[in-house]
C-alpha cells in the first residue's frame, strides 16, 4: 500500500512497527506537494528542509522509545491563523504578510509533542472570514475532487491538503462553521469539540466566543487520536476548562443501539438540495439498522442563528482586529501624516473587503444608540437557541442532519452576494452559538461527484456520543476513498 | 432596503473602524451594511423581553493566578517583527504635537 493511503494513525503504526521511517512518509507527502500543489494551492507557507529536520529528531525518538503514540511521525498541516514559531503566520491577510511569530499556539505545540511533523501553513479565507477560502489575500484554492469548485472554508487548504493528501491531517478552526463545512466539501472528516476544550492561545482571535480549533483528516479513528492529543486545560486561556474525559479513542465502538437521534425537521425543509437530503437521510437509515433510535422533530429558531451570528461575531471582530495597526507587526503603510493616518491607511491597504465589511457592520453594532437594538438582541438570541439546543438533548444523545444545503459550489459563484454564502452555514452556526461539539463526515457523493458531509451535533462536553456513532456509521459505510484515487480510476 | 445608511453614518463608522474608504467603497459599504442590517432586523420578530442576555455558553468568573514573569527576555526576537523600531523600541509617528 501507498504511504500516503495511509491513514494519520495507521502510518504512526508503520513507523512504530519500522516499516516506514518518518524521513519517507514527509518526502512521500512533498513529492505529491510538488506534483499538484500548482493546481490545488492548499498552503501559503510550505519548509520542506525544516520538515526533514524534524523528520529527524522525532524518528530520534520514536526510536529511542520515548514518542510511542498515535499520531508519532505523522506529517501535518496547520492552518495559517495559529501561530508557529520561527513559521510564516499570515491569516492568509496582507496586514499580516511578514509576521513571524516568536511562540507557537498551544494546539500546535500539543501536536509536537505528540510527535508530529510540521510541513506548513494552510491557505484559509482573510482572517477566517469567508465560506469558500476565496478572501485569502493569497489565491484559491481548488478542491481536489474537482479543481473547478471552492474546498468550503475557511479552513479551505487543510480539508483540500487532507483530501489531496498533500497531509496526513490537519489543524482548522471553526468560528461559525470552518472546519465542517470544509471536511463536507472535500469528503473528509472535520470536529468542532466544544468551546473551551482546545486552547485558543496563539490562535489568531476572529470571534473570540465562537472560535475553537479542531482536526480535518481522513477518518474518525484519526479524529479521535487528533483530538485526544490537543485537548488540555491551558491556564493562557481564560475560557479552557478542564475536562477529565478526553481520552476519546475510548469511544471508537461500533454499536450505536439505543442512541437517541434527532433529526430537526426544519433542517430538511426549503434550500436543502435533494441529493443532500437523500444522502443524509441514506445515512440516518443505516445508523437505525444498527440499532439506533432515530426520528424527527421540530427544532425552532434555525432561521434566526444566522443574523444572531453575524451581529455577534462582527462585533467581536471588530474588536479583535484593532490590534493590527502597523505598530508591533506586520505591514504598515508607506506614506502617511501623523499616527491616525498611518493606522487608517495601514488598515485600509491591509485588509480585504470581507474583512473590512465585517468590522464595520461590527463597529456599528456596537456604537453607542445601536448596542441595545443589535448586539444586545443577538445576545439574547443567542440565549433561546441555547435553551432550545438544551431542550433538544433532553430527549436525544446526538442530532442528526447535513453540514450544508448543497455540495461545493463553483469557483468564482459565492462572494457577489453575501447574504448568500453567509445563509450556506445555517446548519453549522447555531452550534458556535451554543458552544457544542460537532462533526462532520462524509456520506455520499452527488451526480457530479462532489462530497456530501453528514453532521452529527452533540450536546456540550458529549464528544464521545459523536465520535461512537460516527464511527459506527464509518464502518458501515466503508472506506470512503480519497479525490486523487477517485479522479484516476474515473469512479462516479 | 428598510435600512438606508446615511453618508454621516459610513463616515463615523470608518472613524470607529479606523478605516479609510474611498468614495467607491462607501458606496459599497452603504450598500452592503443596509442590507445586513435589513437581515439582522429579522432579530425583531422574537420576542426577547425578560430574557438575559448571553455572552458566554458556561458560567465563567474570572480567572486568575500569580503574576509571575515565565518566559524570557525575547525582545529582539519580539522587535524583528516591528515595521519601524529605534534603540531597542517600536518607533511610532509622532503622537504629540507642539
Amino acid at each position: 500500500m501507498e504511504i500516503l493511503n495511509y491513514t494519520a494513525v495507521e502510518l504512526a503504526g508503520k513507523i512504530k512497527a519500522k516499516e516506514v521511517t518518518v524521513r519517507e512518509a514527509v518526502e512521500a507527502v512533498f513529492a505529491r506537494i510538488e506534483e499538484q500543489e500548482k493546481e490545488y494551492h492548499c498552503y501559503v507557507t510550505l519548509d520542506k528542509e525544516n520538515a526533514l529536520k524534524q523528520a529527524e529528531a522525532v524518528q530520534a525518538k520514536v526510536d529511542a522509545g520515548e514518542l510511542t503514540g498515535p499520531l508519532a511521525g505523522v506529517p501535518v498541516a496547520i492552518k495559517d491563523n495559529m501561530c508557529t514559531e520561527g513559521m510564516l503566520t499570515t491569516c492568509s491577510s496582507k496586514i499580516l504578510g511578514n509576521f513571524i511569530p516568536t511562540f507557537s499556539a498551544e494546539a500546535v505545540r500539543n501536536l509536537e509533542k505528540a510527535g508530529v511533523v510540521i510541513l506548513g501553513k494552510t491557505n484559509m479565507d482573510e482572517f477566517a472570514m469567508g465560506s469558500t477560502t476565496e478572501t485569502s489575500a493569497y489565491g484559491v484554492t481548488k478542491n481536489p475532487w474537482n479543481t473547478e469548485h471552492v474546498p468550503g472554508g475557511s479552513s479551505g487548504g487543510s480539508a483540500a491538503a487532507v483530501a489531496g493528501n498533500e497531509c496526513f491531517f490537519a489543524l482548522g478552526s471553526d468560528t461559525g462553521g470552518s472546519i465542517r463545512q470544509p471536511a463536507g466539501f472535500c469528503g473528509v472528516v472535520g470536529m468542532k469539540p466544544t468551546y473551551g476544550t482546545v486552547s485558543r492561545y496563539g490562535l489568531i482571535a476572529y470571534g473570540s466566543s465562537l472560535d475553537q480549533i479542531g482536526p480535518l483528516c481522513k477518518d474518525v479513528t484519526d479524529c479521535a487520536a487528533i483530538l485526544e492529543a490537543i485537548s488540555t486545560h491551558d491556564t493562557k486561556d481564560s475560557t479552557s476548562v478542564k475536562r477529565q474525559d478526553t481520552d476519546f479513542m475510548s469511544a471508537l465502538i461500533d454499536d450505536v443501539k439505543g442512541m437517541r437521534i434527532g433529526i430537526p425537521r426544519n433542517y430538511l425543509g426549503e434550500g436543502l438540495d435533494p441529493e443532500v437530503r437523500d444522502a443524509v437521510l441514506g445515512a440516518a437509515e443505516v445508523l437505525k439498522e444498527k440499532g439506533a433510535v432515530v426520528e424527527e422533530f421540530d427544532f425552532s429558531l434555525v432561521e434566526y442563528a444566522i443574523p444572531a451570528y453575524y451581529t455577534i461575531a462582527a462585533a467581536e471582530a471588530s474588536s479583535n482586529l484593532e490590534r493590527f495597526d502597523g505598530i508591533k507587526y506586520g505591514y504598515r503603510t508607506e506614506e502617511f501624516e501623523g499616527l491616525h493616518q498611518m493606522y487608517k491607511k495601514t488598515r485600509s491597504e491591509g485588509f480585504g473587503p470581507e474583512v473590512k465589511r465585517r468590522i464595520m457592520l461590527g463597529s456599528f453594532v456596537l456604537s453607542s444608540g445601536y448596542y441595545d437594538a443589535y448586539y444586545l438582541k443577538a445576545l439574547k438570541v443567542k440565549a433561546l437557541i441555547k435553551k432550545a439546543f438544551d431542550e433538544a438533548f433532553a430527549k436525544y444523545d446526538v442530532i442528526l442532519g447535513p453540514v450544508a444545503p448543497t455540495t461545493a459550489p463553483k469557483l468564482g459563484e459565492s462572494l457577489s452576494d453575501p447574504i448568500r454564502m453567509y445563509l450556506g452555514d445555517i446548519y453549522t452556526i447555531s452550534v458556535n452559538l451554543a458552544g457544542l461539539p460537532g462533526i462532520c463526515l462524509p456520506c455520499g457523493k452527488d451526480s457530479k461527484g462532489l462530497p456530501i458531509g453528514l453532521q452529527l451535533i452533540g450536546d456540550c462536553f458529549q464528544e464521545k456520543k459523536l465520535i461512537q456513532t460516527a464511527y459506527t456509521y464509518e464502518q458501515a459505510r466503508g472506506r470512503f476513498g480519497s479525490a486523487k484515487q477517485t479522479a484516476e480510476s474515473g469512479v462516479r | 432596503m428598510a435600512n438606508i445608511i446615511s453618508d454621516e453614518t459610513i463616515e463615523y463608522v470608518g472613524i470607529l473602524a479606523k478605516l479609510e474608504l474611498s468614495d467607491k467603497e462607501k458606496e459599497q459599504a452603504k450598500k452592503d451594511m443596509g442590507s445586513m442590517l435589513d437581515y439582522i432586523d429579522k432579530l425583531g420578530e422574537l420576542d426577547t423581553e425578560g430574557v438575559e442576555p448571553m455572552s458566554h455558553v458556561f458560567p465563567v468568573e474570572n480567572v486568575f493566578r500569580e503574576d509571575v514573569v515565565t518566559n524570557g527576555d525575547e525582545r529582539e526576537a519580539v522587535l524583528g517583527n516591528a515595521p519601524a523600531k529605534k534603540d531597542g523600541m517600536f518607533a511610532v509617528p509622532r503622537t504629540f504635537e507642539g
